[in-house]
């Protein structure tokens, strides 16, 4: 099972235990029984589990340490201010999870109940889950290869009781991998709202995330926006701004231009926000006043605002009352 | 079934580095690529090859983005970044064929692409080869450890920045580290510090310190930090030769020293 042959065609493709390829391999008769081509039922049953959640965002960059997690840790916080918004915060980062840190939940366990793995609760309205839960000491690494971790995604979707969501924000590790194709994958038949792209303005950076829209696009994941974090330094001395990470080719903002999506806002780089996620508390309340705090806001309200236009169809057809009854009309006995 | 060490296109290698790191954007490929320059300043032959698939940065770093790969009889020839043909690299940003093209791959493909970058680049002599990877403990990492085994690497260089998310991340490497039996040859802290260029008052945007207590924390060497410099982010920006431009910065004593620390290591 360790290594997939050169030219296999895919356990989904037409030519699955056809290609010369398959010949001699252990799985040539489950392939060519078509058995690898019917979709994994998880899918159908994470689609049932997610009807409860209203809304799902995936926060994406094809570079590392741009500040993802910062970015979804703050947008779980900000939207769970409000008390009546059940907000979820998922960490797919198999490898690096920096939520549980970063949302000081460090050495919390998840547990389990009738209805599945149970997230840990922030607050009230504030559930989180991250492989960081699972383990047993902060120095423990993950050394998985990809369909082990595919697993976990699919158990984290499917497995765990999230309950009533308002929002779902769904955190990713670098790249356009394993991890990303599987989420999407699992998430398919739910319906995902969109995806949230973090940048630093350097080219270097840059490059890494024109593949992730390419990405985007490739499995038709609608981007609500573009947020260039890192975006400037004031000097806390002198107040004089410079640019750590220079945008040389102009940054997120002619990337948008170029590519025709929206750029939701720039976050300057400020000393606190290091320090609030190290210390586990939300940045927007230790330092209200900060220029970042107010583009983190704005980018947020406006992560809303789209969310509230593009509510998903199925949940209008679901409501329509001829279709209730069908529902009802199956399964009910007689 | 592996070659020996004897054979193979990595037979004429002498000392092969990886540069590693549980967190993302810590500054691998700028530590890759500025150890491969110092070490190229001191008189060696450098090989870089850049394993991080879904995300190649070395190309750009040294400027040789849009750059071909050729064939020749001992397999892929890679890129050499400057006229005398003392670094040459190795990169998937080289096989694609336009730059913003993303390679949506799962690991066996990856695993498989790495296996051929360790087995068919005909790299020659070299001094030193120096691996770069993408962030975290997964396919990439294993594969490449696996393939570069017979030729016993010299160790890891592990990256961090000193704030305490990226250290948890990258103590999970270091568990990477002595799970596989891969030597750590020391901790760089990137980033530490950042001096205003109006007032040349010294900021810890992402903290400090965090590197070399980690260090301690785990008894590793303690190789240096390089502080946050913006003209270092330019140099790789435009992929000038930050070591040969800048040499009164702080960043370049804080990387010659790394490079010297190494040279140490390994006795001519």
């Amino acid at each position: 099972m360790e290594e997939t042959p050169h030219d296999c065609p895919g356990t989904g493709s037409a030519q699955a235990g056809r290609g010369s390829a398959c010949q001699g391999c252990p799985n040539q008769q489950l392939c060519a029984s078509g058995a690898g081509a019917v979709p994994d039922p998880a899918i159908e049953e994470i689609k049932e589990k997610m009807k409860t959640v209203k809304h799902k965002i995936l926060v994406l960059s094809g570079k590392g340490g741009v500040g993802k997690s910062t970015f979804s840790a703050h947008l779980a916080h900000a939207l769970a201010e409000d008390e009546n918004t059940q907000v979820a915060l998922l960490d797919i980062d198999i490898c690096g999870p920096s939520i549980p840190k970063m949302m000081g939940l460090e050495g919390e366990q998840v547990h389990q109940s009738g209805s599945g793995w149970s997230p840990v609760f922030l607050e009230d309205n504030l559930g989180v889950m991250s492989v960081g839960f699972l383990l047993s000491s902060p120095d423990d690494a993950v050394i998985w290869r990809g369909p082990k971790k595919n697993g976990m995604i699919k158990q984290f979707l499917r497995d765990v009781d999230w309950g009533e969501v308002d929002y779902l924000i769904v955190d990713t590790p670098p790249g356009t991998s394993d991890e990303h194709l599987s989420v999407i994958q699992y998430l398919a038949a739910a319906h995902i709202d969109g995806a949230v792209v973090i940048t630093t303005p350097q080219e270097v950076s840059l490059q890494d995330v024109r593949k992730e829209i390419n990405f985007c696009h490739k499995v038709k994941l609608p981007i609500i926006g573009v947020v260039e974090n890192m975006s400037g330094f004031i000097c806390p001395k002198c107040k004089k701004e410079s640019q750590i990470f220079a945008p040389t080719t102009g940054g997120a903002e002619v990337m948008c231009q170029d590519l025709k999506i929206p750029l939701l806002g720039k976050v300057p780089l400020d000393p606190h926000i290091g320090k609030s996620c190290d210390e586990g508390r939300s940045f927007l309340i230790d330092v209200p006043d900060s220029p970042a705090t107010l583009a983190y806001r704005s980018i947020i309200q406006r992560i809303q605002e789209f969310c509230s236009l593009h509510q998903p169809k199925e949940e209008r057809t679901s409501l329509a009352p001829e279709t209730q009854q069908n529902v009802l009309d199956e399964s009910s006995p007689s | 079934m592996e070659a020996s060490a004897e054979s193979g296109n990595l037979a004429g290698v002498r000392h092969i580095i990886l540069i590693l790191s549980g967190k993302g954007g810590v500054g691998k490929s700028t530590i890759s690529t500025e150890l491969a320059l110092a070490l190229r300043h001191m008189g060696k032959k450098v090989g870089i090859l850049d394993v991080d698939l879904c995300g190649p940065s070395i190309p750009r770093m040294l400027r040789a983005q849009g750059r071909a790969v050729h064939q020749c009889d001992g397999g892929w020839v890679p890129v050499f970044v400057d006229q005398e043909q003392s670094v040459s690299l190795m990169s998937v940003g080289f096989l694609l064929e336009k730059p913003d093209e993303a390679v949506v791959w799962r690991g066996p493909k990856k695993n498989a692409l790495i296996k051929q970058f360790v087995s068919d680049v005909a790299w020659g002599q070299l001094d030193y080869l120096v691996v770069d990877t993408p962030p975290g403990t997964s396919d990439e990492h294993m594969a490449a450890l696996d393939a570069l085994r017979p030729y016993s690497p010299l160790g890891a260089v592990v990256v961090t920045t000193p704030q305490a998310v990226s250290v948890g991340d990258v103590r999970r490497e270091l568990t990477f580290c002595r799970k596989t039996g891969l030597r750590v040859i020391g901790i760089v802290e990137n980033m530490s510090g950042f001096v205003c260029p109006h007032c040349t008052e010294c900021t810890n945007v992402f903290s400090r310190g965090g590197g070399e207590e980690l260090a301690k924390h785990a008894g590793v060497p303690f190789l240096g930090s390089v502080p946050l410099d913006p003209e270092l982010t330019r140099c790789l920006e435009e992929g000038r030769d930050f070591i040969q431009e800048f040499p009164q910065s702080p960043a370049f004593h804080a990387l010659s020293a790394i490079a010297q620390k190494i040279l140490k290591e390994t006795p001519a």
